[in-house]
């Protein structure tokens, strides 16, 4: 393991203290926790309050700011924060008008921010909870544990932040954060695997010549390995799975958002995001508007994934509204 | 039984050194289906929950397992943080008061434990999880009369390693789908050593 990092069960603390040193006017971390909060609250304001494992920055303390989070909780490398750390960021984000949970789809991250919603709701404090899963890689079924929350959840973050700056109830936030889960899909891929600090060996293996389709952002088995494409094919098969989920029609305005997973030069980023924004065309959607960047990553994972949301007029004026946070 | 609030604090320690002693074996068992962080996690919890304990002065076992619960839930993380902390609580509540721990009462609070997970996890038995260790191990006491330390650690690890025939519904191993089956469940592993290290702390004691 080769890292720029202190001691394997330092690198949580130490980052987020990295971040507050970087933002001193924008962002605090609460005392005797890994939680940034904004420094600035808006009273009356819904707070809106997102967190998980570390590991995937700029998720999720880069997006705290004005018109997206009020707080981020950063727990260990890939592992969800425990119930104490949530409920002192519910409780920093409250301001009278409750508070929305951004849950991604894992039985770690929705137990941990479920028993947390929990004890807030005990003290007092309106709590709300959307749980993404974007992930098109994973069979949908309510059986299981279900698909995954991976980088649609960076819209979840803009549209309900953004919808809350405006006044709107916590009814109102959390229904257009439903809205976006609804209406975004993404797939990713890996060239190469990440390795966990605490660990110091690669979370899985992947030969020269080889690439895995549909693979997590905690290196979580996609849907199949396969010899390694050109950047072209990559982005037909990325786009192929969240097409045929049936949420896109010809004629609607799309939101792009081509993800690195740490590794991936922006290079190879805007390469893939040249051939998506080809296929966007010929399949009869409007691209509204492009993000192409590290925006939910995994370590030094290399590979990228592809976000596809369905905009309306709400979600498009909400995207499009003014937005503070370092990472987006 | 009749455990003691010392012998509830030394259940910890014990179990403390254990998960020290497992851990990357505990990680590598999560790594070949999981996310590869269990033994960490559980070493960092129970390191925690030792030494909080060690600091404490408790009048009963519950109040021991109370704060261990406490620093289970938010030092592990994860997904097992609120599952071994909540099953912690239940052996605390259910608890409350006694002195010492009967067997019944063990029985009783084992079994208020095992509901808890599944109502936490939103899982069954045979899901390929920790239930799958909790559930058999529970079954096995209720029809028991006394303590019986070594025949306690052959049905755990019995029960343990069933998990390897099972296809995983529930947690980061649901994503292997038939792939995860062969493999052992790391957190049945890790429910097999907690309670292993309570059967040879009753056993040292000459049950």
């Amino acid at each position: 393991m080769k890292k720029l990092i202190n001691h394997p069960s330092d690198v949580v603390l130490e980052m987020v203290q990295g971040i507050v040193a970087a933002y001193p006017n924008e962002v605090e971390l609460l005392p005797d926790t890994t939680v940034i909060v904004r420094k600035q609250k808006t009273n009356g304001k819904v707070g809106i309050v997102s967190g998980g494992g570390s590991g995937h920055e700029p998720a999720h303390a880069g997006y705290v700011g004005k018109g997206m989070l009020d707080a981020a909780v950063a727990g260990e490398a890939f592992t969800s924060p425990g119930p104490d750390q949530v409920l002192e960021a519910i409780k920093a984000a409250d301001s009278g008008a409750g508070v929305l949970l951004v849950i991604k789809n894992y039985s770690g991250d929705v137990m941990n921010f479920e028993m947390a919603a929990e004890l807030a709701e005990a003290e007092g404090i309106t709590v709300e909870k959307v749980i993404v899963n974007d992930d098109v890689a994973v069979e949908d079924s309510t059986y299981t544990t279900g698909r995954r929350g991976i980088a649609g959840t960076i819209f979840v973050h803009k549209i309900a932040g953004a919808l809350a700056e405006t006044g709107a109830s916590l009814q109102e936030v959390h229904a257009a954060a439903e809205k976006v889960v609804q209406q975004v899909r993404s797939m990713g891929m890996a060239l190469s695997p990440c390795i966990v600090p605490g660990n110091g060996k690669p979370s899985f293996v992947l030969g020269d010549n080889e690439m895995e389709m549909g693979m997590g952002i905690h290196g979580e088995p996609g849907l199949e390995r396969e010899e390694l494409k050109s950047a072209d094919e990559v982005a037909e098969k990325l786009l192929q799975p969240i097409l045929e989920e049936g949420v896109f029609k010809t004629g609607d305005h799309v939101a792009v958002m081509v993800n690195g997973l740490g590794a991936t030069p922006l290079m190879e980023l805007y390469i893939v995001n040249r051939k998506i924004q080809e296929l966007l065309k010929e399949k009869g959607l409007h691209m509204t508007k492009t993000y192409v960047g590290n925006y939910m990553t995994a370590f030094e994972m290399a590979g990228c994934s592809l976000t596809l949301l369905r905009l309306d007029d709400q979600l498009y004026e909400l995207l499009q509204a003014p937005c503070d946070a370092p990472g987006f | 039984m009749n455990l003691t609030t010392q012998e509830t604090i030394q259940w910890i320690e014990r179990a403390n050194s254990v998960f020290q002693e497992k851990k990357d074996e505990l990680t590598e068992l999560d790594q070949v289906i999981g996310d590869g962080d269990h033994g960490i996690n559980m070493a960092r919890g129970f390191q925690a929950a030792a030494e909080k304990l060690q600091a404490g002065s408790y009048a009963t076992p519950s109040d021991a397992l109370k704060d261990a619960a406490m620093t289970l839930l938010s030092k592990i993380g994860g997904a097992s943080g609120p599952l071994y902390g909540s099953a912690f609580l239940k052996l605390s509540s259910s608890t409350k008061g006694a002195e010492t721990i009967s067997f019944d009462q063990f029985k009783e609070a084992m079994s208020e434990a095992t509901d808890s997970l599944k109502m936490r996890g939103k899982a069954e038995e045979s899901d390929k999880t920790m239930i799958d260790v909790w559930g058999p191990f529970t079954a096995y006491l209720q029809v028991q009369s006394d303590v019986q330390p070594d025949e306690w650690i052959e049905k755990l690890a019995d029960a343990k390693e069933k998990t390897k025939d099972m296809q995983a519904n529930k947690g980061r191993a649901a994503y292997y789908k038939e792939k995860s089956v062969g493999h052992m469940d790391a957190g049945a592993a890790s429910t097999y050593y907690l309670f292993a290290a309570l059967a040879e702390i009753l056993k040292e004691r000459g049950e």
